[in-house]
């Protein structure tokens, strides 16, 4: 597997897949059997390296006697940040993650959101080139979760590249340029999320209201909510569908492609891993 | 080595935040209390009772915090996890468990210094003076710092490849077998065949033997510690306190973080 300079990556599997086994042979936190990894283009074993390389662990906890501000000023010092610049990043930082009126708080008071922020400030404290965050979205509220997405994009406008993990799909179709599966150990698939889930689409859907007793043939396979029809048909019947409404008047809401979601090529990755486990299984038997 | 310096002093704000220097209080009244009693009860061995009861409860104090704290120097931050981060900059392992072994060194220095400046005033509360010869006590207490920090290098040693309470175990295990070291050099058994006494004296060379450390008796009774002895239990503390760090680096360098 590459990741691009540049580029944000997501790397997506379930659990137990070696998501956060990766990231952390990646972190030197546990030792490989086999195999090589290059950061930068210097091996995983050079400490050097981690100067350009910010790391968010899942599920984050930290020194809890420590206030937000201290724990990012101890971290700073390994960076080799003078005094002045540890306090300006510092500031900087937990404006960045919003725990500005939260810094002089003794960290066993905080809670898992907001260990989660301090734990992104201090990923990118160091200003890396590198960003390896791991599970960034997990235990945060719908606005913690925005806040992090704009974080990431941020770092992809500034060049940097980040790669981090998540079970949330929807996140990584909308902020990765390519995501990488893994199920069961293996890397099943990389690519963009559209060259993942396929470019050809399904078929098309029509969202319309129409007046009541109007003789429509499209009603027949739509379904109903409230005022509105909704209808799916492959797309080669589109053009016939609309010279339909057309004809009785109808007002087009909405019309979509249907495609398959990442969510769907997920799915079908794990289920078709499980079958066959359960091949090997009934064959070894 | 500033990397060193940075974890020892977060080592030693953890240690001052954990209210770890609340033993003070207990040392200080225990030392209040011998004061008054003994005041009371005793005549003319007050110094010594004084010396003795103080060297061991500073002794004792220090042990305790060597082996629970220093146990628990790495092993707690792998259970939380807190040092996932940390290893995650610019930060060699060695540095790390270098950082930590220091961190508790500085925080048994000032807590022993503390506990010695607690042994004087009880000193001077029984005697209402202090004479020249109260400055072996100093040395006592030098020595068993030394002694502390062995200890805390052992406990490091230890948690860094078993479960905290088999350390717990094996840190005490040592110790007690490291104050015996001494007699198991010099024991003369008639039942014992040569090939076992050849091994256990070579058992009792790899040992520490902690009874380096002891000058209780002399100083409790106002007698001088020969420079030369001194001398000896910093090179044995130094030399064996840094190959069991190397040790324990270099188990901890390969260690996985689950």
């Amino acid at each position: 597997m590459r990741v691009d300079a540049g580029e944000v990556f997501g790397f997506l599997g379930p659990n137990g897949a070696g998501k956060t086994t990766t990231i952390k042979l990646l972190m030197r936190l546990i030792f490989p059997d086999g195999g090589t990894a290059r950061i930068l283009g210097k091996s995983i074993d050079d400490v050097s390296m981690h100067q350009e390389i910010g790391y968010l662990p899942e599920q984050p906890y930290f020194y809890d006697y420590l206030t937000a501000a201290e724990l990012l000023d101890y971290f700073a010092r390994f960076h080799g940040l003078t005094a002045t610049d540890r306090q300006t990043r510092v500031q900087e930082m937990l404006k960045k993650v919003g725990l500005e009126t939260a810094k002089k708080i003794q960290l066993r008071k905080y809670s898992k959101g907001m260990l989660q922020r301090v734990g992104l400030a201090q990923a990118i404290l160091h200003d890396p080139q590198v960003v390896i965050l791991d599970e960034p979205m997990s235990g945060l509220d719908p606005l913690g979760r925005r806040e992090v997405r704009d974080i990431i994009l941020e770092l992809k406008k500034e060049g940097r590249t980040v790669l981090f993990s998540t079970h949330i799909l929807s996140d990584a179709e909308m902020l990765c340029d390519r995501v990488g599966v893994i199920v069961g150990g293996k890397l099943r698939g990389v690519g963009t999320p559209g060259e993942m889930v396929g470019i050809k689409t399904q078929g098309i859907e029509i969202l319309f209201e129409v007046a009541a007793g109007k003789n429509l043939p499209l009603l027949a396979k739509a379904t109903q909510t409230g005022e509105r029809y909704r209808v799916q048909m492959p797309e080669e019947e589109l053009y016939g569908a609309i010279e339909q409404l057309q004809a009785a008047d109808a007002r087009i809401l909405a019309i979509t492609q249907l495609k398959p979601t990442l969510e769907e090529f997920f799915m079908n990755l794990v289920e078709a891993d499980r079958a066959q486990a359960n091949a090997v299984e009934v064959s070894g038997k | 080595m500033k990397n060193v310096w940075t974890v020892a002093a977060n080592t030693f704000r953890e240690a001052v935040r954990d209210r770890v220097l609340y033993n003070l209080v207990f040392f200080a009244l225990l030392m209040m209390g011998a004061a008054i009693l003994v005041g009371q009860i005793s005549i003319g061995i007050e110094e010594s009772v004084i010396v003795s009861l103080g060297l061991t409860a500073i002794s004792v104090i220090g042990l305790l915090i060597a082996v629970f704290i220093g146990v628990g120097l790495v092993s707690k931050e792998m259970d939380k996890r807190t040092l996932y981060a940390l290893l995650a900059k610019p930060v060699e392992r060695w540095e790390f468990l270098l950082g930590k072994y220091c961190g508790l060194v500085m925080t048994l220095t000032v807590n022993t210094a503390a506990m010695a400046v607690g042994l004087y005033l009880a000193l001077w509360t029984v005697k209402h003076a202090l004479e020249k010869s109260d400055a072996w006590i100093l040395v006592a207490v030098y020595l068993i710092l030394l002694k502390l920090a062995l200890i805390v290098a052992l406990a490091l040693l230890f948690s860094c490849f078993t479960t905290p309470f088999l350390a717990i175990l094996f840190t005490a295990g040592i110790y007690v077998a490291g104050v015996f070291a001494g007699d198991l050099r010099t024991m003369q058994a008639v039942d014992l065949s040569p090939a076992t006494m050849s091994l256990l004296k070579g058992v009792s060379y790899l040992l520490p033997n902690f009874e380096n450390f002891n000058v209780m008796g002399a100083v409790a009774h106002g007698r001088a510690v020969p420079g030369a002895l001194v001398g000896q239990a910093t090179l044995y503390a130094v030399v064996y306190g840094a190959v069991v760090l190397a040790a324990a680096s270099a188990i901890f360098s390969r260690r996985n973080l689950k």
